[in-house]
């Protein structure tokens, strides 16, 4: 578990000021899929990162400047892609339906 | 080696699932995941625990490793078949580490983790018992193991595969984008590697792509199939899935996997760093 709270994960011990967060939870019907992956694409579309959902459908990347895609993977699901902004010292917060 | 002799599908690991002889073991970046849910049967090995000396930055020794398979239960003529998350990254680095202390029938679970997921396949929490063994290892086979030296060495010599993702081999990221981006070595990589992400070698489900994509994707980016190659990322876990595409299922020849990889490269005094798209020169 990662701490969730309600309208977002905890930052707690990032240091936001010097990352680019990407960060968002994954829901099915409104419900959080903990057992989704959520792929983090340049702008290029080349994978960059991938992380397991956890088991509350909460996902969280260090990205860099600039723009990206979020491709979410769930079982019985198609993919869905979401792009995203990112900028040092800012939180991108993403909700991804599946 | 070939696809064959080295990789079974979700399938296979399902209907083999108990036999005699077949030992399932899932080894994940996040080493916790085994406990919140595992295949049936699997046993855990922990990469930062099990796989490390916790004294020295290198592997254990071959009788660590002996203790750690026999109390584990591992016979010599197990069939191993590891599978892990992210598209099996650490699962990759310990079937190179079995390699490497000589191991005969080791297989990867095509797919790893995410596929067995995806497909909806059963995890279970129940703990496996297994009778202790008397494993024996080889000597370490340093015919699949490359170290700094051998690195610089094959600075526009050998081939050289930097399999870190687009930023991160430029020197705009200096960890994977899902760790935090916090350390102090230099960014960028070592002349005249020539980029080719990890991810390249696999489907989005984490699976292999065809050996005939994956022969196209090499001949494409000109690896020069009379040379050796050196594949290296940053702690060496990426590296090892593609090491893995290159020797086992292609069947490259003198194919090495650099553990040391960036974390030490970018960290040593006075070696030639490149940064940037392009390679750059000897």
């Amino acid at each position: 578990m990662c701490g969730a709270t309600a309208g977002g994960l905890s930052l707690d011990g990032v240091n936001v000021a010097k990352e680019a967060v990407v960060q968002g939870q994954v829901t099915r019907d409104g419900e959080p899929v903990g057992n989704a992956y959520v792929r983090l694409l340049d702008r290029s579309g080349e994978f960059t990162a991938e992380v397991p959902t956890s088991a509350t459908g909460h996902f969280r990347f260090f990205a860099g400047e600039g723009q990206w895609t979020l491709r979410t993977l769930a079982p019985k699901a198609e993919p869905v892609d979401k792009v995203v902004h990112a900028a040092i010292g800012s939180v991108a917060e993403v909700q991804v339906a599946i | 080696m070939s696809r064959a002799d080295s990789l079974v599908s979700t399938q296979w690991v399902e209907d083999n699932l108990g036999a005699d002889g077949v030992v399932l073991i899932e080894v994940d970046e996040d080493t916790t995941s085994y406990d919140k849910g595992h295949i049936k049967g699997a046993i855990k090995l922990d990469w930062t625990t099990d796989l490390q000396d916790q004294v020295r930055r290198d592997f254990v020794s071959k009788a660590q490793f002996e203790a750690l398979l026999s109390e584990r239960g591992v016979a010599n003529d197990d069939t191993v078949v590891l599978y892990g998350g992210n598209n099996n990254w650490f699962a990759a680095y310990a079937y190179w580490y079995f390699k490497l202390y000589g191991h005969q029938d080791v297989k990867l679970m095509d797919g790893g983790r995410k596929k067995w997921e995806l497909d909806s396949r059963e995890l279970t929490d129940e703990l496996p018992t297994r009778a202790a063994t008397s494993y024996t290892a080889q000597e370490q086979d340093r015919s699949i193991r490359a170290f700094r030296d051998d690195a610089v060495a094959a600075i526009g010599v050998q081939n050289l595969i930097d399999v870190r993702s687009p930023d991160e081999y430029a020197g705009r990221l200096l960890a994977p984008a899902h760790l935090p981006q916090e350390q102090s070595q230099r960014a960028g990589h070592v002349p005249t590697s020539l980029n080719v992400p990890w991810s390249k070698n696999c489907n989005d489900d984490g699976t292999f792509k065809s050996d005939d994509d994956l022969k196209a994707l090499y001949a494409e980016v000109g690896i020069d199939d009379s040379k050796d190659t050196i594949a290296l990322c940053r702690i060496g876990e990426r590296s090892s899935l593609t090491w893995f595409v290159l020797k086992e299922l292609l069947g490259h020849q003198n194919v090495k996997n650099y553990d040391g990889s960036w974390t030490e490269y970018g960290s040593l005094v006075g070696v030639p760093i490149a940064l940037g798209d392009e390679p750059g020169d000897a």
